[in-house]
């Protein structure tokens, strides 16, 4: 069975399994577009899609995206408009759930979307916050997937784009302000991890089929905390497997 | 085209493109700015999906103020990269921002106030590296950024300059209304009765547009809505070339010097399959009064 799915394929379903329904969901790019759609042909039918283009959805846009502004993304859209209104949502608690994408993640769930190495004289420069850091600060939840590799997972970012838990200190964000409740998950090639309700460090919830708690402790930057029961993360459906194929055929 | 780059976006000029974020980017302008060799400019935008890219691989920009510098489809942008890392061609100086706080900069701009307070970015070490950006009383506060120019692709414009844009607007009209003037690039020129029947598609004043270029596929690769699909597979070319600094010099060969004009560099593209010919008109709406 092993064979059967992509690890690509895997982390899209964990994630649409992050959609509740009747959710509004801050809509990012590539997974959490497909993950939307699989969520809503699933499990949450009545989950509303915030794109910061300026949309909003109730159902899958009816072809292949490339990116969230592509034209089957407007047709159909409950609303089209200007990114602000969109923000003014999210600034207001209305957001219940974003995705972020990462580079580089920390322990405290803190992102880096910025720069690698000194912000002055990069050793890399990444593309930037894009909406991340909004989701980060002003959604109620979210959820950041990524490649796992030790060079992505560290013990701590050299420079926060988008706020996580900050230093792990129980409620850090309140104190410092940020509406939202934070990172919930960090999915990744290799398996999930989650966060403490009220802030803290991630712990290894589960490990994908195929791979082991060894596994997750070789390619991270940190020293892991398990949960009381690591458990395997269910493989993906056929419902959800079919709706993601369906969906990324034109993909190559 | 070439008229209204001349003598509306000179050196040193601060230009807002790429507003609408994914679609409607006016590559055609951008390119005419290469074409022209325009200097030390500062680009000013959300994510720009390429564009911005190009500009400075090209030499032409001083300063990038927006929340994203890449390529959507394909991620890195790799001539930003090397203008960060190496300072090839040049340096660059990077102001960060967020998709909301480069609105709400935008907004302060465009409402004649030094800044706007938001709550978006508390936390984050953009607020540490961006000197317009500073905390007090709890809250972040967003430095007003007033572009000379802002660039917009529009549907279709009159000659007047009011222009008709529908789908997504990301932050057009708070770039519009920021700037001191806007260049208006469409894919179709209109008669006026077209834009006045309905006056609530105008996404920006007629008195702020100063040139308004017909410039049919000036947004290609990025999608037009019942006009051009999105081009994945150029967008994807670019990202393979603009690897190295002589791939990207090519790449600029190809799609920009050697092409005098948009329909020159259309030719040279696989953009029929891209026209969009399955048409989803609105319902009209009645503006009756008597």
């Amino acid at each position: 069975m092993s064979e059967a799915y992509t690890p690509q394929e895997l982390m899209v379903a964990v994630a649409s399994r992050e959609i509740r329904d009747g959710d509004l969901v801050f809509v990012g790019m590539r997974l959490p577009i497909l993950a939307y759609a699989v969520a809503l042909t699933t499990h949450a039918p009545n989950a509303r899609g915030l794109f910061e283009v300026g949309l909003m959805r109730d159902r899958p846009a009816g072809a292949f995206l490339g990116t969230m502004g592509d034209p089957p993304n407007v047709a159909g859209a409950v609303w089209a408009t200007r990114m602000s209104n969109a923000m003014a949502l999210m600034a207001q608690g209305h957001v219940d759930l974003g995705f972020i994408g990462g580079a580089e993640v920390d322990r405290f769930g803190n992102l880096n979307t910025s720069y690698v190495g000194d912000h002055a004289k990069p050793k890399v420069k990444l593309p930037g916050s894009g909406g991340g850091a909004d989701i980060a600060i002003l959604s109620r939840r979210w959820v950041t997937s990524m490649s796992h590799e030790k060079r992505r997972l560290v013990d701590r970012v050299s420079f926060v784009t988008s706020p996580g838990h900050g230093d792990g200190s129980r409620g850090w964000r309140e104190r410092n302000g940020l509406l939202g409740g934070g990172p919930v998950a960090i999915i990744t090639t290799l398996c999930v991890f989650r966060f403490p309700e009220g802030g803290g460090e991630a712990y290894l919830d589960s490990v994908h089929p195929g791979h082991t708690v060894a596994d997750v402790r070789a390619e991270t930057g940190w020293d892991v905390k398990e949960a009381s029961n690591v458990g395997m993360t269910a493989p993906p459906t056929e419902s959800e497997l079919d709706e993601i194929r369906r969906r990324s055929e034109e993909l190559t | 085209m070439a008229g209204a780059i001349e003598r509306f976006v000179p050196d040193g000029s601060t230009v807002a493109m790429g507003t609408a974020l994914e679609p409607l980017i006016p590559f055609a302008a951008g390119h005419e700015m290469i074409r022209q060799r325009r200097r030390d400019l500062e680009l000013v935008g959300p994510i720009s999906d390429a564009l911005f890219d190009q500009l400075i691989g090209a030499g032409c920009v001083r300063r990038v103020t927006a929340a994203w510098v890449g390529n959507v489809s394909e991620g890195l942008g790799q001539c930003y990269r090397r203008a960060c890392e190496q300072g090839i061609p040049r340096e660059l100086e990077v102001f960060d921002h967020t998709n909301f706080s480069i609105s709400l900069a935008l907004w302060a701009a465009a409402w004649n106030v030094p800044s706007l307070p938001t709550r978006t970015l508390l936390g984050s070490d953009i607020l540490r590296t961006n000197p317009n950006l500073s905390l007090g009383f709890g809250l972040v506060h967003v430095g007003a950024v007033r572009p000379d120019v802002a660039v917009i692709h529009v549907q279709r414009a009159d000659a007047m300059g009011r222009a008709h844009a529908w789908g997504p607007l990301g932050i057009s009209e708070e770039a519009g209304l920021a700037a001191d003037r806007v260049i208006v690039t469409c894919e179709e020129l209109v008669d006026s009765d077209i834009t006045l029947s309905d006056p609530n598609r105008i996404l920006l004043p007629e008195t702020k547009v100063v040139a308004v270029v017909h410039e049919p596929g000036g947004a290609h690769p990025s999608p037009v809505q019942g006009y051009f699909k999105r081009d994945h597979a150029f967008y994807r070319d670019y990202a393979e070339q603009s690897r190295t600094a002589d791939g990207f010099a090519a790449w600029l060969n190809r799609w920009v010097f050697e092409v005098p004009d948009r329909a020159t560099y259309l030719s040279r593209t696989d953009a029929v399959p891209l026209r969009i010919r399955g048409h989803r008109y609105s319902a009209p709406a009645d503006f009756g009064h008597e």
